[in-house]
């Protein structure tokens, strides 16, 4: 006979309220978890949509990402001639807000040349770049449809092409124009700046700099070598993908991750608190039922598996109820929620861990009950 | 100290359930010191009901505490359904199983667990005695039975009357087959009439079961009930 099914099936209500307000939090917990992996997710995407192995940026940086980088964009050719290397683009990365009827919409603009390293790798609809300007690759997010013009700076480009999932570590959708485009965009002045920079002696109208230069090699070499020979030999900076990954998640995504990781600790610490405090209260309602159990001889464990069983069977669903809200409702949040089974599963074993945990107090209450308080007198 | 030994009168006393020697309990030293029970000497017969009488503060509930091995006398000997269990000391650690196996309780008010059924409140006594659940739901049934509740089995302990949740206790304290059964005022809560009813039950279940009942009462209605009544004042125990 289990005693603790039988008390939660007495007060179900009351129990699926408790469990309720459990899962919302725990289902937030959950919701941290994935706001956390969305936000790596979506700062990794951009660096690994080329399929590239080396990142050369200006020398004495970490850009793109992490710094600014600028060079020039003849680079690409010096890169493209080196040992081992079989492709190159050349590459600009820059967040402009594009004005629309319906508002301001924000993006991370993408210059590539087409048919080498830098675009986007898959299509969801429509087809590449074809012309050298005024066509532009938009991902879903941007809610951008093909065929549909958009003004970036002085220019209008036609939507031909779809990519889905692109985001930047800001989580602005990504945009893709050929790197032409985006050099004026980026580099070229407006009429008045260019009389005004004439007027001050200055030269004007050298817009070929990108922001970094791509490249793949060959399978047989290491990535590494090439990146040792460009440093040394070509007075840049180079680092592989794997690099280029780790400097996007210390870096670029570390002070959002520490913020999140603290945020997750402190709910968890919260979910556990307010475990304890059910637990205990549960308790509490019980103490005449427990002086009553042990009066008739129930053992310790007896009234400890009462206790410590309504405290898991609180958090187990709980926590189901909360990932099952979670992942209904993940995709209405306004950035990325990625819900692994692994993470599932180890805030699954935190919340079975704190429920134990958090039910101890209610046990050493129960323990300090005196049978004679069932009898009175 | 006072001293007395009071058996209770038959043709041939069988081995007492209940033998007390000298019990006394304290609570607290010095000044606040409380003597509470008094060089209590006591034998208790199988198939006799006794009645514990006194005014509040007596001494009585103590009495039962000691009895059913749940306060811990501070000297004397103490031996239930003949095996000794006080000397000064607890003699058995598990007290929690001597009291499932030999005593059962009943209390004022019912104190059957809310969130049982009739059946199960009864049951779950021989769930922790180890019993099958097919013995248990039948030895269980058998008492409701007997006690002739059978017929609220499936009810919740708030669906039932006054009369039939004691009804319900009282098959709950003898689900063991235990050889005594203390009660607090198991009569307090109940009209003249059900207080009746259920004392002639509990004569009934010393009588056929042949165990040794202490009732612990302030109900006038019921003394004709009780076989033997013993008073306490002052922690004295009086015939």
């Amino acid at each position: 006979m289990n005693l603790a099914f039988r008390d939660i099936r007495h007060s179900l209500g009351r129990f699926l309220l408790t469990c309720l307000g459990l899962s919302l939090l725990l289902g937030v917990v959950l919701s941290m978890i994935g706001i956390y992996r969305g936000l790596v997710d979506d700062a990794l995407v951009l660096a690994r949509s080329p399929g590239v192995d080396l990142w050369v940026v200006e020398s004495g940086t970490r850009g793109p990402f992490a710094e600014s980088s600028r060079i020039p964009g003849d680079i690409r050719e010096a890169i493209a001639r080196m040992h081992g290397v079989v492709a190159a683009g050349a590459v600009t990365y820059q967040s402009v807000e594009a004005q629309q009827a319906h508002g301001k919409l924000r993006l991370y603009v993408v210059g590539y040349e087409p048919g080498r390293p830098g675009g986007p790798r898959h299509l969801v609809s429509g087809r590449p770049i074809t012309r050298s300007h005024y066509e532009m690759i938009a991902d879903q997010r941007t809610g951008l449809r093909l065929g549909e013009r958009l003004r970036l700076g002085r220019d209008t480009f036609t939507v031909v092409g779809l990519t889905d999932g692109q985001v930047a570590s800001g989580g602005d959708p990504v945009v893709y124009i050929t790197l032409l485009d985006s050099q004026i965009l980026q580099f070229e002045l407006a009429p008045a700046a260019v009389r005004r920079e004439q007027a001050r002696g200055m030269a004007v109208g050298y817009t070929d700099t990108v922001n970094v230069v791509l490249a793949r090699v060959a399978s047989q070499v290491q990535a590494d070598k090439v990146v040792d020979q460009v440093t040394h030999w070509k007075h840049l900076s180079a680092m592989t993908q794997a690099g280029q990954e780790e400097i996007l998640i210390r870096s670029v995504v570390a002070q959002a991750r520490k913020q999140i990781g603290l945020f997750t600790g402190i709910l968890l610490m919260v979910s556990a608190v307010i475990i304890a405090l059910i637990v205990y209260t549960m308790t509490m309602d019980k103490l005449r039922v427990i002086a009553t159990l042990k009066l008739i001889g129930a053992p310790d464990r007896t009234i400890i598996g009462l206790i410590v069983q309504q405290a898991l069977a609180m958090g187990v669903i709980g926590f189901a109820v909360g990932a099952l809200l979670i992942s209904q409702f993940k995709d209405y949040f306004p950035r990325r929620v990625i819900l692994q089974p692994q993470d599932g599963l180890v805030l699954a074993l935190i919340v079975i861990v704190v429920c134990v945990l958090a039910s101890g107090l209610g046990v050493r209450l129960a323990l300090k009950v005196d049978p004679a308080t069932a009898l009175g007198g | 100290m006072q001293s007395s030994v009071i058996p209770v009168r038959t043709e041939s006393p069988p081995a007492p359930l209940v033998k007390l020697r000298g019990i006394s309990k304290h609570f607290g030293e010095g000044e606040t010191r409380v003597d509470a029970l008094r060089d209590i000497t006591l034998e208790v017969q199988p198939g006799k009901v006794i009645g514990l009488l006194g005014p509040s503060g007596s001494g009585k509930s103590t009495l039962l505490n000691v009895i059913g091995c749940i306060v811990e006398p501070s000297n004397g000997r103490m031996q239930l359904d003949g095996e000794a269990v006080y000397d000064d000391r607890w003699l058995r650690p598990d007290l929690r199983q001597l009291r499932l196996e030999k005593i059962g309780f009943i209390f004022q008010f019912h104190n059957l667990l809310p969130f049982l059924n009739s059946l199960e409140n009864v049951a779950v006594v021989l769930r922790l005695a180890k019993r099958n659940r097919k013995e248990t739901n039948e030895r269980a049934m058998e008492l409701l039975d007997y006690l002739e509740v059978g017929h609220r089995a499936n009810a919740s302990v708030s669906h039932l009357s006054g009369g039939e949740a004691q009804r319900v206790a009282i098959a709950r304290a003898l689900a063991n087959r235990p050889r005594i059964i203390l009660a607090d005022e198991p009569t307090a809560a109940l009209d003249s009439q059900r207080a009746r009813i259920v004392m002639d039950l509990l004569r009934k279940v010393a009588s056929e079961q042949q165990a040794a009942i202490l009732a612990v009462t302030h109900d006038e209605k019921v003394y004709d009930r009780f076989d033997q009544i013993f008073h306490l004042r002052d922690g004295h125990l009086d015939e």
